[in-house]
C-alpha cells in the first residue's frame, strides 16, 4: 500500500501544518512517511507546495514521481491546476477549494478554473470556507477540504482528529473545536 | 535507541547533539536554517537572544549561536577545536564562500576537538542564487566529505564525522541538499555521547600557518588523502547484478534510482543492474574498478556537478561507456527527480492527468501585507520620480522582490553586501546617485567593510539599511545587532553624522521620507539612510511565542 499526496495552495493558508497532521497520522497508525516541502521565499504569498508519501514499505524519493499521486489537495482552486502532471491518470483525486486568493493581476477567471477542475475525473470541489465559517472558523478550510478526501487516506479518521487535538491545543480550546468540526463537516460531504 | 521523525536539518542537529557537540555556530541560509533552529531549542534550556547557552551537571559549556557570517561562524567553530571540544558550523552552500578562507586553511590545522562544517546545497536554486557543488569545495580544499543519502544516514554520517575528525585531525565537511534538508522521515538514534574534553591542544605549532610550518601541514594533509580514499572505498556499496549496465548513485541520487529500479528489473526479465553507492569523498578506486569490470556501460546518478562522473571519464576517456550529466542523460542543470532519473534509465515517462485548457499564471513571492520594505520602495521610487541617471543596487534578502513589478526598483542582486561595493564602485567612476539597498543583518554580514571603502575614498553614494530588526527571508532569526545601536556603529565607520538619516518605513511618514532621501542623493559624498520598522513576519513569530 502507498498513498501519494500533495498539498498546494498559497503562502500563509497552512497547508503545510495540515501536512503534518495527515503525517503524524499515519506514523501513529504503522506507515513509514516520507514528507519534503519547500520553505523559504515560497511563504510569501507564492506558492507552497509539500509532498507526502505514505507506505507500508520503504520510501525512497522524497518527491512523488509524476503521474503517481493519489490526491491533490489544493487550498485554493488555481493551484490545483499546477501540479495536475502529478495526478494519477488512472486513480487519483483532486479536492480543490473553490475560494481564488486574488492576489496576482493576471488571475484567469475563476468560472473557467473551476470548469479546468470539474473535467477532471472524480475531482471533489469543495466550499471549504463556508463549511468552515460553519464550523466555527474560516482558517479551518484546510480541514473541511482533509474530510472530504477521508475516505480516500490509509489512515482511519480517529488518528486524524487525535493528531489535529495534539496540534491546535496550544492555540486554545475553541481552535481545536473548530478544526474538528471542520474535519467533521468536510467528512459528511456526500461526494457524485 | 529512539525512533524519531526528523528532517535532514533536523538528524544532522540531533546527530551533533548526541556526539556531544559543545559549540555550535551559524548564519541563517535555506536550507540550512533549521538545523540551528533545533539546536538552540535542544542544547539547554536557558536562551538569549540568538544563542543558546547551557551548563551541564560534567561542567562542560554548550553554546549554540547565530553569528555575523559564516566566516565568523567558522572562526568560532576552530577556536572550540583548539581548545579540545567538538564543534559544528552549518551554512548554505554560498555561505561556504563566505567561510573559503578558514574553510580551506582549516584543513592544514591539526583539528583536536572534532570540526564538523555542514553545508547544505541547493540545486535548483528553490532559494538561492547558484547551485554550486559543496564536494568540489571539499575536493579543493583537500578535505573528507560526506554526503548521506537520506535522513538516517544524515543523523549516522554527521555523528561518525565527529570521531573521523578526531581520528584524522582534519575538518569534515557534511554535505546535505534541500530535498533532504526539508523533508522528513523516521530516523532512530542512538544513545548520546558525553561531551568531551580533551582538554587545549599542545600542539600550537600545527595552528600556526606560518610558511615553514604550512607546508609541513600541507604535506601531512596531502599524506592522510590515501586513508580518505580507502576509507571511502570500504564504506561504498556495490552489488552485482546485471554484466550490461551498472549505475553509480551519489547521496541523494540513491533515492530516486531506488525508485525506478523494481520497474527496470521488470523491463530487463528480473535482473537488476549491478550498482555502487558513493557516499564519501575523495572517491575510493576499488569498488569502482570492480564495478567497471563487471559491466559494459555505467550511468552516473550524483546531485551538483558531475563530479564522480567527471574522474570516472578523466581526461582519455573511460574503460566503459559512461552516461550522466555530461552526455545529457540526466540534466546537467537543476536537482535530480524520480522522473529525471527514470528517463536516464531508459524507462518509459509517466504521465499525469492531461494538461488544462487555460494558462496557468505564476504566483511568485510577493512582500507580505504590511511590509515595511513595500514602504520604503515606495519613497525610493518616489524619490527618483524624473531623475535619468541612478544605479540601484542591492543585495540578499526579502528586499530583492523589490526586482518584479510593481516595484521594478532595483537593478542587481548578486551576493552578500554586494550592493554597497558595486553601488560604491559604479559612483567611484562618475556614476550620479549610486544607491545601494541592504537589509540590517546582510549589513551586518558583509555590508561594513564596503562601507569603509566608500568613506575611505569619499565615494559619493547613498546606502538605504532596510532596518527591520531581524533576518527575515530565513524565517526572522535575530540579528547579530540591536536598531539602536547601527547609528553609532556607522559614525564608527566613519560616515557623517548629519548624513546618517534615520527615517521610519511606513506610509504615514512617506513624505518626509522621500525629501530626506532626495537630500542625501544631492550629497556629494558618504550617506545612509536607515529605514527603520520591524519585520511582520518577526513580529508574528514573536506573538507566537
Amino acid at each position: 500500500m502507498t498513498c501519494d499526496i500533495i498539498f498546494c495552495g498559497v503562502g500563509g493558508q497552512g497547508g503545510l501544518s495540515v501536512s503534518v497532521v495527515i503525517a503524524r497520522a499515519a506514523m501513529a497508525s504503522g506507515f513509514l512517511v516520507k514528507q519534503s516541502e519547500i520553505h523559504g521565499m515560497s511563504q510569501r504569498g507564492g506558492e507552497v507546495l509539500a509532498h507526502l508519501r505514505i507506505s507500508d514499505k520503504e520510501i525512497f524519493s522524497p518527491t512523488i514521481p509524476k503521474g503517481k499521486a493519489d490526491i491533490i489537495f489544493a487550498f485554493e482552486p488555481l493551484e490545483a491546476l499546477r501540479h495536475l502532471s502529478w495526478l494519477s491518470v488512472e486513480r487519483g483525486t483532486v479536492v480543490a477549494a473553490m475560494t481564488p486568493i486574488l492576489n496576482i493581476p493576471n488571475y484567469p477567471d475563476i468560472e473557467s478554473v473551476l470548469g479546468e477542475i470539474r473535467k477532471i475525473p472524480r475531482a471533489r470541489l469543495i466550499d471549504a470556507d463556508t463549511l468552515a465559517k460553519q464550523a466555527g472558523n474560516v482558517r479551518s478550510a484546510n480541514l473541511v477540504l482533509v474530510g472530504a478526501a477521508a475516505d480516500l487516506l490509509p489512515v482511519p479518521p480517529e488518528a486524524i482528529e487525535k493528531e489535529v487535538v495534539a496540534l491546535f491545543s496550544r492555540k486554545g480550546e475553541a481552535m481545536v473545536q473548530a478544526n474538528l468540526k471542520a474535519f467533521e463537516l468536510g467528512r459528511n460531504i456526500q461526494h457524485a | 535507541m529512539a525512533q524519531m521523525v526528523f528532517s535532514g536539518d533536523e538528524a544532522v542537529a540531533q546527530a551533533a547533539l548526541d556526539a556531544g557537540v559543545a559549540g555550535a555556530f551559524a548564519y541563517p541560509g535555506t536550507p540550512s536554517t533549521e538545523i540551528m533552529e533545533y539546536l538552540q531549542e535542544h542544547i539547554g534550556e536557558a536562551k538569549g537572544a540568538g544563542s543558546s547557552v547551557a551548563r551541564a551537571p560534567d561542567g562542560i559549556t554548550r553554546v549554540a549561536q547565530w553569528c555575523s557570517n559564516e566566516k565568523t561562524a567558522y572562526e568560532s567553530a576552530l577556536g572550540v577545536s583548539f581548545v579540545g571540544k567538538r564543534t559544528m558550523v552549518s551554512m548554505k552552500h554560498v555561505g561556504l564562500n563566505v567561510a573559503m578562507d578558514p574553510f580551506v586553511n582549516s584543513a592544514l590545522v591539526r583539528i583536536h576537538g572534532g570540526l564538523v562544517a555542514v553545508v547544505a546545497d541547493d540545486p535548483s536554486m528553490h532559494s538561492s542564487q547558484n547551485e554550486q557543488d559543496s564536494r568540489l569545495l571539499a575536493d579543493f580544499a583537500r578535505m573528507p566529505c560526506f554526503e548521506p543519502s537520506n535522513q538516517q544516514e544524515a543523523y549516522d554520517m554527521t555523528r561518525f564525522a565527529f570521531d573521523y575528525s578526531e581520528a584524522h585531525e582534519v575538518p569534515v565537511l557534511v554535505r546535505i541538499t534541500t530535498r533532504l534538508a526539508h523533508a522528513r522521515a523516521s530516523v532512530t538514534t542512538a544513545p548520546a555521547k558525553p561531551a568531551t574534553d580533551l582538554g587545549k591542544t599542545t600542539d600550537a605549532y600545527a595552528w600556526t600557518l606560518m610558511p615553514a610550518m604550512a607546508r609541513k601541514q600541507w604535506a601531512g594533509l596531502l599524506a592522510k588523502q590515501a586513508a580518505f580514499r580507502a576509507d571511502a572505498d570500504a564504506a561504498s556499496r556495490l552489488e552485482l547484478g546485471s554484466k550490461e549496465f551498472g549505475v553509480i548513485t551519489c547521496g541523494l541520487g540513491r533515492a530516486y534510482y531506488m525508485e525506478n529500479e523494481e520497474d527496470w528489473a521488470q523491463a530487463h526479465g528480473g535482473e537488476r543492474p549491478s550498482r555502487l553507492h558513493i557516499g564519501r569523498y575523495p572517491v575510493g578506486m576499488g569498488k569502482i574498478q570492480a564495478l567497471v569490470s563487471h559491466v559494459k556501460r555505467v550511468l552516473v546518478i550524483e546531485e551538483g556537478y558531475p563530479y564522480v562522473e567527471r574522474d570516472l571519464r578523466g581526461m582519455f576517456g573511460p574503460p566503459v561507456p559512461v552516461a550522466g550529466k555530461m552526455t545529457g542523460e540526466i540534466p546537467l542543470a537543476g536537482e535530480l527527480s524520480a522522473d529525471s532519473v527514470r528517463a536516464a534509465l531508459g524507462l518509459p515517462r509517466r504521465e499525469g492527468v492531461a494538461k488544462v485548457a487555460i494558462e496557468v499564471p505564476g504566483r511568485p513571492p510577493q512582500f507580505c501585507q504590511g511590509c515595511p520594505h513595500a514602504d520604503s520602495f515606495t519613497a525610493l521610487k518616489k524619490a527618483l520620480e524624473g531623475e535619468a541617471e541612478f544605479f540601484s543596487a542591492s543585495d540578499i534578502g526579502c528586499y530583492a522582490l523589490a526586482a518584479q513589478p510593481p516595484w521594478s526598483a532595483i537593478e542587481s542582486c548578486v551576493d552578500m553586501g554586494a550592493s554597497v561595493g558595486m553601488a560604491r564602485g559604479a559612483a567611484s567612476v562618475g556614476q550620479k546617485r549610486a544607491i545601494g539597498v541592504i537589509g540590517d543583518s546582510t549589513f551586518y554580514h558583509s555590508g561594513m567593510t564596503n562601507l569603509l571603502d566608500a568613506v575611505r575614498h569619499r565615494s559619493p553614494m547613498t546606502l538605504l539599511i532596510l532596518d527591520n530588526g531581524t533576518t527575515g527571508m530565513t524565517g526572522a532569526q535575530p540579528t547579530i545587532s540591536a536598531t539602536s545601536q547601527l547609528p553609532i556603529l556607522l559614525e564608527g565607520l566613519g560616515v557623517e553624522k548629519e548624513h546618517i538619516r534615520v527615517l521610519e518605513a511606513h506610509r504615514r511618514a512617506i513624505d518626509a521620507d522621500v525629501a530626506a532621501i532626495r537630500e542625501e542623493l544631492a550629497y556629494d559624498g558618504v550617506s545612509v539612510i536607515v529605514m527603520v520598522r520591524e519585520c511582520i513576519e518577526w513580529l508574528k513569530k514573536a506573538r507566537r511565542s
